[in-house]
């Protein structure tokens, strides 16, 4: 009867496995998802690698004459000219590399990068579901149930970050198939690190996405907001470039970042000489984000859940 | 002494751009009893259910279920009711099964307990059969009855229907009523219902309060309601050529006799008593009854003497909006 306590765990856990489960029964959804990094992995990371530009090869067709300094009767042959230069050229590309990117591996460096992706791509959906909820009804149910809207919303976040963790799983694992080189300083422990801080911004920018959708009952609405959201949060972070090639106004936008700030991580945790007071940094900044957003989620959504 | 179990006062609600959909409404519904809110399309119905179940909050005015406050007290009041909305708004992706168990958890229910009345209600609303079954695969009818099953999983004291039968046929709308009425009579349940089928109004509820733009004009039970037009009417032919319209109006309960092209119009209280005391009066005095006809008021009377217009104008073109409306919605939902 009515001495039923809803418990806020309880309705959270029943919410967020009915969000597993319509997620399990669509895998095409899961596929799209991981279909958009792997396609960046594969054209700027594999097709179109910045290593390339530095490497040896870029210079194979560059002649070289034999040089003779006749006065010593010396002629040195241009194979060995080439060759040298060849290897100069090499070391030289590998060191712009190492400085600017801090990997030899372009393809390492961005691989990484899309991890950060996936969980923006991810979050994104968390604001749209919200929305497709009040649409279809569902929402209105769910209100007129004793649940606590702080599960409601919580819910969403939770989905998201549980979703954004396996994406990154499947894309780290992908990377490493594909050739990811991982730093000598990689231990397994850092996997549960790379877990938090996917799920540290999860939280952040899922919750940034439901307390925008709180009120919107248009999906179109919603979609406009999240590409005006998302589109400047991946360009103006070190998803693809390192900070340091950016025009200072780009760079203090990527500086407060919190996309930069897991990509960092991630890298400091996968395929970088790992700097911990980096990464504690890192780990501080994703984790005051993610506190701050979701409290703002969780009164937002107290005051406007209900029209 | 029955208590009232919903108590509204002064209830309004206006939308965002001035648009007062619910406007100072006031009513009250005894313990267990079924009371209706008939209305045409746009009325204000399901605006004044969702302040109700606590999903809108009131402009104005106060309303109260099982002596809790809707907006002080809104955590209370969803323990103790149950909604079945207007809308489907089940889970397509998940069974049947599935989404009267997540019902169950939203409301707190012990697992054991859950999964026992899920298994019972899915048995009564005859969906067992298809419990495993994906609700996107459903019919419209078992869609309805799944909203019931949902509603009925926490045995509220209260049970809130949005218009339950609306798009079904006249067989399904039929279970339905059945099992409306037996929730009533073996739970004892109070239950709210809107509806704007006339016939489903004057079957099922003990008392009605018909609402047009936000208003209620008429409220009582149906008999009272269709009685407060002045009774039946009986129409009469007799074989002989005179005037029998004095003798006609000197029986009881008779208030207005009119003689139209050979044949009498009475207006009378309780029809189906005073027309065989009509005849008997007319019987005596030699006369020959030819023709008996007699109609009972309808809730559709009732309406058209308050707003000038009938409900059943707009019922054809509405049916076919709400069908369209959930069709689109489905569709958008893929
Ligand atoms: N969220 C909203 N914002 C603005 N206007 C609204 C909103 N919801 C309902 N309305 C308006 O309020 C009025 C009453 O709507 P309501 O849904 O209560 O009617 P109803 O009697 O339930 O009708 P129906 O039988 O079609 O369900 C309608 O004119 C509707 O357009
Ligand atoms: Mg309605």
């Amino acid at each position: 009867m009515s001495e039923y306590r809803p418990s806020i765990l309880r309705g959270l856990l029943a919410l967020t496995i009915r969000e597993l489960k319509k997620w399990a029964k669509e895998p095409i959804i899961l596929l799209m998802a991981i279909l958009q990094p792997v396609i960046w992995m594969g054209l700027l990371g594999k097709a179109m690698n910045i290593n390339a530009i530095f490497s040896a090869n870029s210079l194979s067709n560059v002649n070289i004459p034999d040089i003779s300094i006749p006065d010593y009767g010396i002629t040195i042959p241009s194979l060995l000219i080439k060759q040298r230069l060849l290897e100069a050229f090499d070391s030289i590309g590998a060191n712009v590399m190492q400085n600017v990117f801090g990997v030899a591996d372009y393809f390492s460096y961005m691989s990484m990068g899309m991890i950060s992706m996936i969980v923006m791509f991810t979050t994104m959906f968390s604001g749209m579901s919200m929305v497709w909820d009040r649409r279809l009804g569902f929402l209105d149910k769910v209100l007129s149930t004793p649940v606590s809207r702080a599960a409601i919303i919580f819910s969403k976040v939770l989905n998201a970050a549980l979703r954004s963790m396996f994406q990154a799983t499947i894309i780290l694992a992908l990377a490493v198939v594909f050739g990811l080189k991982i730093s000598p300083t990689f231990s397994p422990v850092n996997l549960l690190g790379i877990y938090a801080a996917v799920f540290l911004l999860s939280v952040g920018l899922s919750s940034l996405f439901l307390a925008l959708a709180l009120r919107s009952t248009r999906h179109e609405t919603q979609m406009a907001v999240v590409n005006l959201i998302n589109m400047p949060l991946m360009f103006a972070s070190n998803v693809f470039f390192p900070t340091s090639m950016m025009p200072e106004w780009l760079r203090a936008i990527a500086s407060v970042n919190p996309v930069s700030y897991l990509t960092d991580a991630i890298r400091q945790l996968t395929i970088m000489p790992l700097d911990a007071s980096m990464l504690v940094t890192d780990f501080i900044y994703l984790g005051v984000f993610a506190a701050v957003l979701s409290a703002i989620g969780i009164t937002l959504s107290w005051k406007y859940l209900t029209r | 002494m029955t208590k009232n179990v919903i108590e509204v006062e002064g209830l309004t609600k206006v939308f965002n751009r001035g648009f007062v959909a619910v406007d100072h409404v006031s009513f009250s519904v005894k313990e267990g009893e079924i009371f209706g809110f008939l209305g045409p399309n746009g009325a204000g119905k399901t605006t004044t259910m969702n302040m109700l179940i606590t999903v809108l909050k009131p402009t104005e005015g106060r309303a109260s279920v099982l002596g809790y406050d809707v907006v002080k007290q809104a955590g209370m009041v969803r323990k103790v009711i149950g909604v079945v909305p207007q809308e489907y708004t089940a889970d397509e992706d998940l069974s049947g099964y599935e989404n009267v168990m997540l019902c169950a958890d939203l409301y707190g229910i012990p697992k054991d307990v859950a999964k026992r009345r899920t298994l019972e209600l899915l048995e009564l609303v005859e969906l067992t059969q298809f419990k495993d079954k994906r609700v996107e695969t459903y019919s419209g009818g078992m869609r309805r009855r799944l909203e019931l099953a949902c509603g009925l999983i926490n045995t509220p004291k209260v049970l809130f229907l949005d218009e339950p039968t609306l798009g079904l046929d006249v067989q399904t709308r039929a279970a339905i009523w059945d099992y409306i009425k037996r929730l009533k009579e073996e739970y004892g349940m109070t239950l709210f219902m809107t509806t704007h089928y006339l016939e489903e109004a004057d079957a099922l509820c003990d008392r009605i309060a018909i609402i047009d733009h936000g208003k209620i004009i008429a409220m009582g039970s149906p008999s009272e309601l269709k009685e407060s037009l002045g009774g039946d009417i009986i129409t009469i032919s007799i074989k002989e050529d005179m005037d029998v319209s004095e003798l006609i109006r000197s029986v009881d309960n008779v208030k207005e006799v009119k003689k139209e092209n050979g044949s009498y119009r009475i207006k009378a209280e309780s029809g189906e008593v005073t027309a065989p005391i009509i005849i008997e009066v007319l019987r005596r005095r030699g006369y020959t009854v030819t023709r008996l006809s007699l109609t009972e008021p309808t809730l559709n009377e009732v309406y058209l003497e308050h707003t000038g217009k009938s409900m059943r104008d707009v019922e054809e073109s509405r049916e076919a909006f709400i069908t369209h409306r959930i069709t689109l919605r489905r569709a958008r939902s893929r």
